[in-house]
């Protein structure tokens, strides 16, 4: 079953291959006379890592607030295939995204609880699981079983996510003060101890050290390869864009100019001229300008 | 007589008695800015609503017959804190949700409008006059004797103090080790945040709300009992010193509010004991300026580190 029949989306293949996890139809945000975001549609697959690139102001982050209920989206549908249904994102709002869709995402500039532990940060994410096992706190109150295993199995899950972050040593450090390389890994461990079936990334190689950056390439690939959820990237270093995408849909002011498999788009026309012509837009001929916003959409979007 | 140990002893007790009622309330004030940076001035009508259901409950219960006083008392504890819980609920749910993304300002405006709003609506469903409320636990036991000045401890005084460290033994251990408290202490240091890894941030809060209302409550109860007398006004000034304690011991921290009502408390206590009754706020409050100018943050409380 795909969104395909379903929804009436494009029936087209998520290039770079695999199940539709999201489907983006449509999707326009606008504030006031400013359109951040001009129908953009797109998919992206289970399993694989979809990156959305595209220079500064681009909508990039404006579509990630879209996904995680920050924003409503003015136009547009946004499907999320999951598992154990189908949600349109764009009716959950706040916290629902992250309780019944199972979306995680994480900041540009780094949110943790700072004035918690890195262990607490982990288990804090625990907090829907938790809060059913603990009959709403009270029987995590008084110490009862069904609470003290649940918990276990929250450390469990925590010390599997240390471990893979390469953050045990720093379990109770208070995450305000751990190094920045740590802090980008812990926002990365607490979102996948939500246990989502996406997760959005939002420039998780920013600020980052080659080596760090070389350290992330690794987690993000064993995050698609062993637990096989979505993930979604935006990012600008093309280092590590084009070594772990599998996707990647290129942005240039709010509209999607290019879509498809790293190699496909880095070979755009489009692309190019959105790179490196950005600064002299202006002088630009307008049939050019029109030209990258339509030339490289996939036929079932016009 | 001013210048014995006993003498010295006596308001050392009536002040951690004070103290712990200020620290009661305190803790709503605390935990409320804690989660939303608000003050809530409408918790000091709170507090006094939790005394008014209490003495209606002695009263309904005289009438019914129960007279033994152990079971009386739990009775109204049960009944006062469920009550004013529901009280603290809906001030939260009606007056300060709607307002949740609006300046800080318009909140603090709206708390004290709540605030003025309670005090008239107590006045006017339970007039303005003194509520008198027969001693229900008398007696106490002698602690120290100098040159005839009997120094006793009431069992009442020790039923404060005894509840009131059990209380925050409870809270405390909600707040640190259950997985309430930890979503609390998420919202707190990042609301939005908290949502996306699916912390139900409006539920939180009520029960922050719930929470504060309830110590409250007891905070009220206790007030009545020790004195013996209510009216409608005395959240007022009680709200003002269970505030002033909570900045003093550093707001937003649980143990800082505690200290800070126990502060206020010895001072008070110590203030009309060796000086004049009068002036024993000008006393409180004159402390709470010299600690604002030496530390701004309170005794207990963390600076804010601004991130750059």
């Amino acid at each position: 079953m795909s969104a395909a029949e379903s929804y009436g989306a494009p029936a087209a293949e998520v290039p770079g291959g695999g199940r539709a996890l999201l489907t983006v139809e449509h999707l326009t945000m606008r504030f006031g006379g400013l359109v951040a975001i001009d129908d953009v549609s797109f998919q992206a697959a289970e399993g694989r890592i979809t990156a959305i690139i595209g220079p500064n102001g681009a909508g990039k982050t404006t579509v990630f607030n879209c996904l995680t209920g920050f924003y409503k989206p003015t136009v547009g549908r946004l499907t999320l295939h999951h598992p154990k249904g189908e949600f349109l994102l764009e009716r959950l709002e706040g916290y629902r995204t992250a309780q019944k869709a199972s979306v995680a995402r994480t900041f540009q500039n780094i949110r943790l609880f700072p004035r918690m532990t890195v262990l607490e940060n982990l288990i804090v994410a625990q907090h829907n699981k938790l809060m059913r096992a603990s009959g709403f706190t009270a029987a995590g109150l008084f110490g009862l079983k069904v609470y003290r295993d649940a918990e276990a199995k929250a450390m469990d899950l925590a010390k599997y996510w240390l471990d893979h972050t390469k953050l045990t040593e720093q379990a109770d450090v208070e995450a305000g003060n751990l190094p920045y390389g740590d802090q980008r890994r812990l926002e990365i461990a607490r979102a996948m101890c939500t246990e989502p079936v996406l997760l959005c990334l939002d420039e998780p190689a920013a600020g980052l050290n080659p080596r760090e950056s070389h350290d992330l390439n690794s987690l993000l690939r064993y995050i698609r390869n062993e637990h096989k959820i979505g993930i979604l990237l935006i990012e600008h270093d093309m280092s590590v864009v084009m070594e772990i995408s599998d996707h990647i849909i290129v942005l240039d002011y709010g509209r999607k100019i290019s879509d498809g498999t790293p190699e496909a788009v880095r070979n755009d026309p489009a692309v190019i001229r959105a790179y490196l012509g950005q600064e002299e837009h202006e002088e630009l001929p307008p049939e050019i300008i029109a030209g990258a916003g339509t030339a490289d959409r996939s036929p079932d979007d016009a | 007589m001013q210048h014995s140990f006993a003498y010295f002893l006596d308001q050392l007790i009536n002040g951690l008695t004070l103290g712990s009622i200020y620290g009661l309330i305190a803790i709503g004030y605390t935990m409320v800015y804690g989660i939303i940076g608000m003050i809530n001035f409408a918790h000091g009508e709170i507090f006094m609503i939790g005394a008014f259901i209490s003495i209606i409950t002695f009263l309904l219960l005289g009438m019914a017959g129960v007279t033994w006083v152990p079971l009386a008392l739990i009775i109204v504890l049960v009944v006062a804190m469920t009550l004013t819980a529901i009280y603290g609920w809906t001030l939260e749910r009606v007056a300060y949700r709607p307002l949740r993304r609006s300046p800080r300002l318009a909140a603090l405006i709206t708390a004290i409008g709540m605030s003025i709003f309670l005090q008239n609506y107590v006045q006017l469903l339970q007039s303005a006059r003194n509520k008198p409320m027969q001693p229900v636990i008398s007696g106490g036991v002698q602690v120290f004797e100098q040159q005839g000045y009997v120094v006793s401890l009431s069992y009442m005084q020790m039923i404060i103090m005894v509840v009131t460290v059990a209380l925050m033994g409870i809270f405390t251990t909600v707040i640190v080790r259950t997985t309430l408290g930890r979503a609390q202490r998420a919202c707190e240091q990042d609301r939005d945040m908290a949502a996306l890894i699916g912390v139900n941030v409006d539920r939180t809060i009520s029960l922050t709300f719930i929470m504060g209302a309830a110590l409250a409550s007891v905070a009220g109860l206790m007030f009545l009992l020790y004195y013996g007398v209510i009216d409608f006004y005395i959240g007022f000034l009680a709200g003002i010193k269970a505030f002033t304690a909570a900045v003093l011991g550093g707001i937003g921290s649980l143990p800082g509010a505690m200290l800070g009502g126990l502060l206020i408390g010895l001072i008070e206590a110590f203030w009309s004991g060796y000086f004049t009754v009068e002036y024993k706020d000008v006393a409180a409050f004159s402390i709470l300026v010299l600690v604002l100018i030496f530390r701004p943050t309170g005794l207990l409380g963390k600076p804010d580190i601004e991130k750059v």
